[in-house]
């Protein structure tokens, strides 16, 4: 860590203030005042975060209070125009939508890390690297669109109906949570020192045995890092899911029947509502929001893990 | 027993192989399939005109300048501030719980559902504040989203230039924000351009943002409180009525271009970069 300072280091205004009894007052001013400003621009983060919980929040919170919290959880019904707010079905759709995704996405996410960073010829990864950091950067309207023109007519054919639903969804969200798995993967595994592969290669191990037992153990921790920071994106992703997941709020009943998610429920709605049933979509971002901060969260402690082995 | 673990091996080698290639195919399918059919749309009378008629005939002129015009102006807007917070993370601060407590906070910020982002825009800069539909709505909330970001690729970059160069500032006698705004943000540059771009990148194909912040009406926006529409939310409308799939084959095309000429920028500024560092 950069933070460390050791004793041969420069006196920081932060560390030492008698360092700079050599400046004159007002240089001292000037540096200490810089100094406030530039933290004040690294707290806009946390301000940030505290104005979308009070604004989302301030909105949605009438439907906990009026509603009741449970009731709009657990409800089993989606039917603003009846006054029917429960977004269970929405949620189990989130559920099933970034599970599928996450089941498909991470073998081959995983795959291509080991490949980049230990099969691929150095040619061959010029390639396939950027490539991977590419895919990250393609907007996930354009994914959509190409789901629903070319997945969804192949997923139509399949499962018979018109194509939309969570098998399409699957496979956008995986292709377009590969990126993120990959290279963060990708880096647990470089982490691990060279020494580590000697050993296993010296006892006559193959590239297989050497991968499956030794390195991909050693990088558990990075990989599920990767995975439920992958999870984070399938669950927030807005506009692929919404243009091939069919935006029916029923419960999930199949691979190739329409379902509807948080997160594209709130895009459908959200042109028209009103009233209680705007207040309803503000709730489920706050829910939306909780979630992702969880995940962070959860990535934050694994990291933590990582450093400190116990 | 020995040829046993021969196969296993080649086998596994071969599954591999073909993950690593599966990722290549797949950005290649994506990329060929919206420039094979979007090709053809595409024409100075597509780009500098104004769509016309129920089917959104015409040109996409007005989604491109929005789209600009909300990506340039978040751009600005975030520029100074991520950048500033990344010379505090990196320089100032000493580890402690306030900078667990920023650190924590800029990636939760860059979690947060897209979607989440908007309804937060909408909530309080279009409405909260009164800006209403607008580039300067959308802009404000694509900071938000771009300020981790942009705070990430700068601190690492800030990172990177190597401590000596600093010690010889301050042996110079130079203060620490002498050495800071001379020394390390010059060294660090070209890195931190390339973050920014990075960002710029990503903000250009953002939709779930700007629909609630920036409206979905076509016009070419002059002030900051004007309304637009986004090339994304113009691909978006069209490909969900179904309604003149040329055009929206076109609008994406033109997407991908300049999301590819920022990421290829981006990586050819930073390969420069290395090689005159050596």
């Amino acid at each position: 860590m950069a933070d460390e300072r050791r004793p041969g280091d420069m006196p920081l205004v932060s560390d030492d203030v008698s360092g700079l009894k050599l400046v004159s007052r007002s240089t001292y001013v000037k540096e200490a005042a810089l100094k406030n400003l530039f933290l004040l621009c690294a707290f806009v983060a946390v301000a940030g975060v505290g104005l979308i919980f009070v604004f989302v929040g301030y909105r949605g919170w009438p439907i906990f209070s009026e509603v009741g919290l449970w009731k709009f959880l657990l409800g089993t019904e989606w039917l603003p125009t009846s006054g029917l707010f429960g977004i269970l079905p929405l949620f189990v759709g989130s559920i099933v939508v970034t599970l599928g995704a996450l089941l498909l996405g991470t073998p081959l996410a995983v795959g291509a890390a080991v490949f980049l960073s230990e099969i691929a010829p150095p040619k061959v990864r010029a390639i396939v690297r950027p490539a991977i950091e590419l895919l990250a950067g393609v907007p996930s309207v354009v994914y959509g669109f190409f789901g629903l023109l070319i997945l969804r007519p192949i997923v139509a054919q399949l499962t018979g109906g018109l194509g939309f639903g969570p098998l399409t969804a699957w496979i956008i969200l995986a292709i377009m949570i590969v990126p993120t798995i990959a290279t963060l993967t990708e880096d647990a595994l470089r982490s691990i020192p060279d020494g580590v592969r000697e050993a296993s290669y010296a006892m006559g191990a193959t590239t297989w045995q050497t991968i499956s037992r030794v390195l991909l153990p050693a990088a558990k921790i990075g990989i599920v890092d990767a995975v439920v920071l992958g999870m984070g994106r399938a669950i927030g992703e807005t506009m692929a899911v919404l243009m091939v997941v069919g935006n029916a709020p029923g419960f999930f009943r199949g691979a190739g029947a329409p379902i509807s998610t948080l997160t594209s429920q709130i895009v459908m709605d959200m042109p028209y509502a009103s009233g209680m049933h705007r207040t309803a979509l503000f709730g489920m971002a706050i829910i939306l929001f909780l979630i992702s901060m969880g995940l962070v969260f959860t990535v934050r402690v694994l990291s933590r893990m990582r450093e400190e082995p116990s | 027993m020995k040829d046993m673990k021969r196969i296993t091996n080649a086998i596994a080698i071969g599954a591999f192989w073909l993950a690593g290639l599966t990722t290549v195919f797949i950005l290649g399918a994506v990329i060929v399939y919206v420039f094979v059919n979007g090709i053809g749309h595409i024409s100075p009378a597509f780009i500098f005109t104004r769509p016309h008629g129920v089917n959104a005939e015409g040109g996409i002129w007005p989604m491109i300048v929005a789209t600009l015009y909300v990506t340039g102006l978040a751009m600005v807007i975030v520029t100074p501030i991520a950048v500033l917070a990344a010379v505090y993370l990196a320089e100032y601060a000493v580890q402690g719980r306030l900078v667990r407590i920023i650190r924590f906070a800029a990636d939760t910020l860059a979690g947060v559902p897209s979607i989440v982002m908007g309804l937060f825009g909408l909530a309080l800069f279009v409405e909260g504040l009164g800006i209403g539909f607008s580039v300067l709505s959308g802009a404000l909330a694509l900071s938000f989203l771009m300020l981790p970001i942009v705070m990430r690729t700068t601190e690492e970059a800030i990172r990177a230039v190597p401590k000596y160069i600093r010690w010889g500032s301050y042996g110079l006698g130079a203060t620490k924000w002498q050495t800071v705004s001379r020394i390390v943000l010059p060294s660090a540059m070209p890195r931190i351009i390339t973050g920014l771009i990075l960002a710029t990148g990503r903000a250009v194909g953002e939709t779930a943002v700007v629909i609630f912040t920036m409206g979905t009406m076509i016009f070419t926006p002059v002030l900051p409180t004007d309304p637009g529409r986004s090339m994304t939310v113009h691909l978006y409308q069209m490909a969900m009525e179904g309604i003149n799939l040329p055009a929206a084959f076109g609008t994406a095309l033109l997407l991908m271009v300049m999301i590819l000429f920022f990421n290829l920028s981006a990586r050819w500024l930073l390969r420069r970069n290395r090689r005159m560092q050596g």
